[in-house]
């Protein structure tokens, strides 16, 4: 489960929250539109889950962390903690 | 006079003459005092005048005229320093300027030697930013058509500005209360000469970073914002300068200006995609609230199971009520058998009808018929009266013709002029044959044809 739950389509990975977001509220559309064949809404609401577990993952990735920018004498850029 | 003052170089000067007691200089003493009381008298001076000539020399040196309604004053700014200025001297401008004054002994001239320079007033100062507005605008530095949308959702946030004060902490403030994000910091003066280079430097560092991680985890960040808190007109002249205003027009990446208060506006601002009317409104505009997000993926995930399930309720209910509406197969032919039966009890009296109206019409026409013996009968007896009454008809007819002919030839006899010459006439004519109807018509000797009933006679006039 674990494993099927990671292999999101490739499609689908590469989207941008806002993209998954609005492809994700266009398909509950649909769906509540109620008009679209059986099949069709079973493949909608599965690729709606898919988009969502996306998104979610987009989410759940906010950790704060700051960095400082310093510049080594070679002029590369490095970065150190920052605490205000 | 005092008596004491001597000459500087008195193995020069040793005898003043008789009714003078004026020291006398040369002209390269005399140079040298004015040059030391200057320089110690104007070590350091402000002053105030309008740029009336301004020349930046090979050497890098600048020379400029500064003037007022009474006097010039000349002006010079060593290479060194030209960079340092806050402002970059142009003709017209109305500047303060801060140094010394020296003299230039080779000339007989007298100068200033500028270390700083600044816009004299506030008025003049916004003039400059005006005139500085309208150029980098007709460059199309501030085009609409140059402003990119912001990402919705970025996963690192650069932000330029100092490291120290309120600004940075409320950035990350804000952002840790919407959503946090990685925020890479770099950090810089954002008052004072330094600022500027140091901003445009920051600006153009984080575009030159690569787009995806490089072996240190750094990578570009996805919008930029470039902040600073409240302070004077003058405080904010680095987010003015032409250095700043165009890295920020270069910037791959969307860039949130975020300068002074609500009401300080910066040229930055008109360069940037977005401007922010504080450090804290940039925070909010650079992320959405993330609880805000997760609810609203929630409730879009509610409303698709929700519609998943009705959908197939409304099937179930579908095909029930179809199933219903099919019904027992033998009951939907009752109304048909019916109907069959009808129809066959209509036709069997509907034949029984059209044959009695056939029998009764062939009697009707048998009563017409006659026997062809009594046709034949009927037709001789027409026959014979006709033949008699034709045979009675044409003897009638030629009777007649009889007695019309009769009349006509009695007639005919009458008519003759044969018939008149049997009552005594005679009809005479000439040699030629022609009828004489007139004496007139004969001449002596003519001789005429004078025919009577029986026969003609020749005969010859005699007058």
């Amino acid at each position: 489960m674990s494993k099927n739950a990671s292999a999101l389509p490739a499609d689908i990975a590469k989207l941008s929250f806002e993209e998954a977001m609005t492809e994700l509220e266009k398909l509950v559309r649909q769906l509540e539109d109620g008009k679209a064949k059986l099949d069709d809404a079973i493949t909608a609401y599965e690729r709606g889950a898919l988009l969502k577990r996306h998104c979610e993952a987009k989410l759940r990735d906010a950790q704060a962390k700051i960095e400082q920018i310093s510049l080594s004498a070679d002029g590369n850029v490095t970065t150190t903690p920052f605490n205000p | 006079m005092n008596k004491t003052t001597a000459p500087s170089s008195p193995s020069l000067f040793d005898t003043p003459r008789p009714g003078s007691n004026l020291p006398e200089y040369s002209v390269g003493d005399l140079s040298r005092r004015l040059k030391k009381t200057v320089e110690e008298t104007f070590g350091l001076v402000r002053v105030r005048g309008e740029i009336s000539d301004c020349k930046v020399h090979s050497s890098g040196h600048v020379y400029m005229t500064l003037k007022d309604e009474t006097a010039v004053l000349s002006v010079v700014c060593w290479r060194g320093q030209v960079g340092k200025l806050a402002v970059k001297p142009a003709v017209g401008m109305e500047v303060v300027c801060t140094g010394h004054l020296t003299t230039y002994p080779g000339q007989s001239k007298y100068q200033m030697v500028v270390e700083g320079m600044a816009l004299a007033g506030i008025g003049a100062l916004l003039k400059m930013l005006e005139e500085r507005k309208k150029k980098l605008a007709a460059e199309g530095l501030f085009d609409e058509s140059r402003k990119r949308a912001l990402p919705f959702l970025p996963e690192v946030i650069g932000v330029v500005t100092s490291p120290t004060g309120a600004v940075i902490r409320d950035i990350l403030h804000r952002l840790a209360d919407r959503f946090p994000r990685r925020v890479l910091l770099w950090p810089v003066a954002v008052q004072g000469e330094v600022a500027a280079g140091q901003i445009a430097a920051a600006i153009t560092g984080f575009n030159a970073m690569p787009a995806t991680s490089n072996a240190a985890g750094l990578r570009r960040p996805d919008i930029l914002i470039v902040a600073r808190g409240g302070g004077s007109v003058e405080d904010l002249m680095p987010f003015n300068e032409e250095v700043v205003v165009r890295a920020a027009a270069a910037s791959g990446i969307p860039i949130i200006s975020a300068v002074g208060h609500e009401t300080d506006t910066t040229l930055i601002d008109f360069a940037a995609d977005r401007r922010a009317p504080t450090p804290t409104a940039a925070a909010e505009i650079a992320v959405p609230v993330r609880a805000d997000l997760l609810q609203q993926l929630a409730g879009m995930d509610a409303r698709a199971q929700q519609s998943m399930r009705r959908m197939l309720v409304e099937r179930r209910e579908r095909i029930h009520l179809l199933s219903r509406a099919l019904g027992d197969p033998a009951r939907a032919l009752e109304p048909l058998a019916q109907r069959l039966d009808e129809r066959a009890d209509r036709l069997q009296n509907a034949l029984l009808v059209f044959m009695d109206r056939r029998r009764g019409l062939l009697r009707e026409y048998a009563g017409r018929l006659r026997h062809p013996r009594d046709v034949v009968q009927v037709a001789a007896q027409r026959l014979v009266g006709l033949m008699t009454r034709q045979q009675a008809a044409m003897r009638d007819v030629l009777h007649k013709h009889q007695i019309r002919f009769e009349k006509m030839d009695v007639s005919l006899r009458h008519l003759s002029p044969r018939a008149v010459l049997g009552r005594g006439y005679a009809l005479v004519q000439n040699a030629s044959g022609q009828v004489v109807t007139a004496a007139q018509q004969i001449s002596k000797g003519d001789v005429l044809s004078v025919e009577f009933y029986d026969g003609k006679k020749q005969v010859r006039a005699d007058d």
